[in-house]
């Protein structure tokens, strides 16, 4: 129930953001979510798309190091406490959230968040064991 | 196989003796011959008799790169122009070029040494190699050229640059030897990659890399790269060009041919001696050459010397590889720094090639040491603290080393300028 992110290192320099972004278009991948992580000097994008392999590909043509990662994309009820509860379900299982954002679309009632565990087959059993939605690959490039 | 083992071979004292006998008669020359030294003998208060061994060298002139410059184009040559069968030049980054100039017989000379350095890499008569060294006014192309005539080998002059046509060439041809500088050999193998050519499946067996200062870390990136044995060959044109030195399969220091050109490893600063495996300036006097012969010639290259016989069986002396140049060194807050000192420790950490580069700056009064170092896949993640953590991990090697902070900024691959002549690992920013 993993899904695929590209994480893309983009150097702080004027236009690597565009680049990354344009090389993905050109090839008419669509991104479904991204968030970027910042340094001083550098930033790693990280994108979910409806053709992973073939984005990681292109944009590693195109000079920049890429590598996919598998996180976990998660329901949250759309309602105050929803993510509380969420949070507290991993606290208990004592699993590590490395970073987490979130999609903008949502499922009827449902958000989607999606995070880095550093253990995500344990972050998935726990989750599941609390029927705590998780969303597979399918579902959230066709959202 | 040793090429000339009647001469690399020959005893301790009996070469003291063949050296003796060459500087007296290279004192008489000069003397005769040449009016720029007899004015430094004369300068330099040294009377016809006052050399009588290899051991009296030390009461001779020094002669500097400037001294070649001031007498620009050929003023310091001591044959005449008529006897000159041939110039090379070497660029300057300031003032006139210094050109060298070689008789038929230092062009034999030539051929002989680089013969005998083709020998200790492990080349055989009937070996193919590619020479991708420049040629032209450049030593680096020819001198392989004429050595390789010499032992009798299938030459593939190639020159540098064009490196796709090289990389077809080296497939269809199949040489077994590659004789470039070594960046070029890691430019090579990483156009080699990105073609979809496997170097390591080559039918190259051995590589001849100088003419710029490398570590024996990239030595280990080129061997693993490549599938091959990397010799290093170190020379220059002041003296002869490539062929002054080389090391043989043990590859324990660079056996120098002290028969014709002498060594002496001075501290550069006091000009006395330096102990045997202590860094200091090699100093070298051509003692058989005929067109230009230099006495005491600065190198400015920093190295250590091993006087003790190869276990190859070659008596000469071997030096280190040149750690570093009296001019090329970059004093930061008072501390001596070699490129190769931040290159060996970027190797030591796994997955870093050696693309690097060094910004010296000064913010505020103090000199400020930034290493830019490109980012590979293989220590890439996802994980901005991970990142992050590899900086502080690079630059604490760094310190350990230098003794002086630096910072670490990862880069784009590709970023860093590459060169297919000679890396520019330093950038000086500061005013001086």
């Amino acid at each position: 129930m993993k899904i695929t992110q590209i994480s893309v290192f983009l150097e702080n320099k004027e236009g690597r953001l565009h680049d990354a972004v344009k090389t993905l278009s050109d090839k008419g991948i669509n991104i479904r979510t991204l968030t970027i992580a910042e340094s001083k000097d550098f930033g790693v994008l990280r994108i979910i798309v409806d053709r992973p392999e073939e984005a990681k590909e292109a944009l590693v043509a195109h000079g920049f190091v890429a590598r996919i990662t598998e996180i976990v994309a998660v329901e949250v009820d759309d309602r105050p406490g929803g993510l509380a509860r969420l949070l507290q379900v991993l606290q208990e299982h004592r699993i590590n959230i490395e970073y987490m954002y979130a999609f903008t679309e949502k499922r009827a009632d449902k958000g989607i968040m999606v995070f880095r565990f550093d253990d995500a087959d344990a972050a998935i059993a726990a989750l599941k064991s609390h029927s705590i939605g998780v969303v597979g690959q399918k579902d959230v490039v066709n959202l | 196989m040793i090429f000339n083992k009647e001469i690399e071979c020959l005893d301790v004292e009996a070469l003291a003796q063949l050296q003796s006998e060459r500087l007296c008669r290279l004192v008489d020359d000069f003397n005769q011959k040449s009016p720029v030294y007899r004015q430094k003998l004369q300068d330099a208060g040294v009377a016809s008799g006052d050399i009588r061994t290899i051991k009296d060298i030390r009461k001779l002139p020094f002669t500097i790169k400037e001294d070649l410059r001031d007498n620009y184009p050929f003023g310091i040559f001591s044959a005449p122009m008529k006897d000159v069968r041939e110039i090379h030049v070497s660029s300057g980054t300031t003032g006139n070029p210094t050109v060298v100039g070689y008789t038929q017989e230092d062009i034999d000379l030539w051929a002989d040494v680089i013969a005998r350095s083709l020998c200790c890499a492990g080349a055989m008569p009937g070996d193919m190699i590619q020479i991708a060294y420049g040629y032209g006014l450049f030593t680096g192309g020819l001198g392989l050229h004429y050595g390789s005539l010499r032992l009798g080998l299938t030459v593939i002059p190639c020159s540098s640059g064009q490196t796709k046509r090289q990389l077809k060439i080296m497939q269809d041809f199949k040489p077994r030897i590659l004789a470039c500088t070594p960046s070029y050999a890691l430019y090579m193998a990483e156009a080699a990659r990105e073609a979809g050519m496997d170097p390591r499946e080559t039918s190259l067996q051995i590589g001849i890399f100088g003419a710029e200062p490398w570590s024996v870390a990239m030595r280990r990136e080129i061997e693993k790269s490549w599938g091959i044995s990397a010799i290093d060959i170190y020379g220059l044109s002041e003296i002869i060009g490539p062929g002054v030195a080389c090391e043989c399969g043990h590859k324990d220091g660079l056996h120098i041919y002290s028969d014709v050109f002498y060594p002496e490893v001075i501290d550069p600063v006091t000009h006395k001696p330096v102990d045997p495996g202590q860094r200091g300036e090699l100093v070298i006097t051509s003692l058989t050459k005929i067109g230009m012969p230099l006495l005491r010639y600065r190198t400015r290259d920093i190295v250590t010397i091993n006087h003790e016989t190869c276990a190859c069986g070659r008596t000469s002396p071997r030096i280190s590889k040149v750690l570093g140049r009296t001019d090329d060194m970059i004093v930061v807050r008072g501390i001596n720094v070699f490129p190769t000192q931040i290159e060996e420790v970027l190797l030591k950490i796994e997955g870093t090639q050696p693309h690097y580069q060094i910004i010296v700056s000064r913010e505020k009064g103090l000199d400020v040491l930034e290493v830019l170092v490109e980012l590979q896949e293989s220590f890439f993640s996802d994980e901005v603290k991970r990142l992050q953590e590899f900086e502080v991990r690079v630059a604490k090697e760094i310190e350990a080393v230098l003794s002086i902070g630096v910072k670490v900024r990862l880069v784009e691959p590709k970023t860093i300028e590459r060169s297919e002549g000679k890396a520019k690992r330093i950038i000086d920013k500061r005013s001086l």
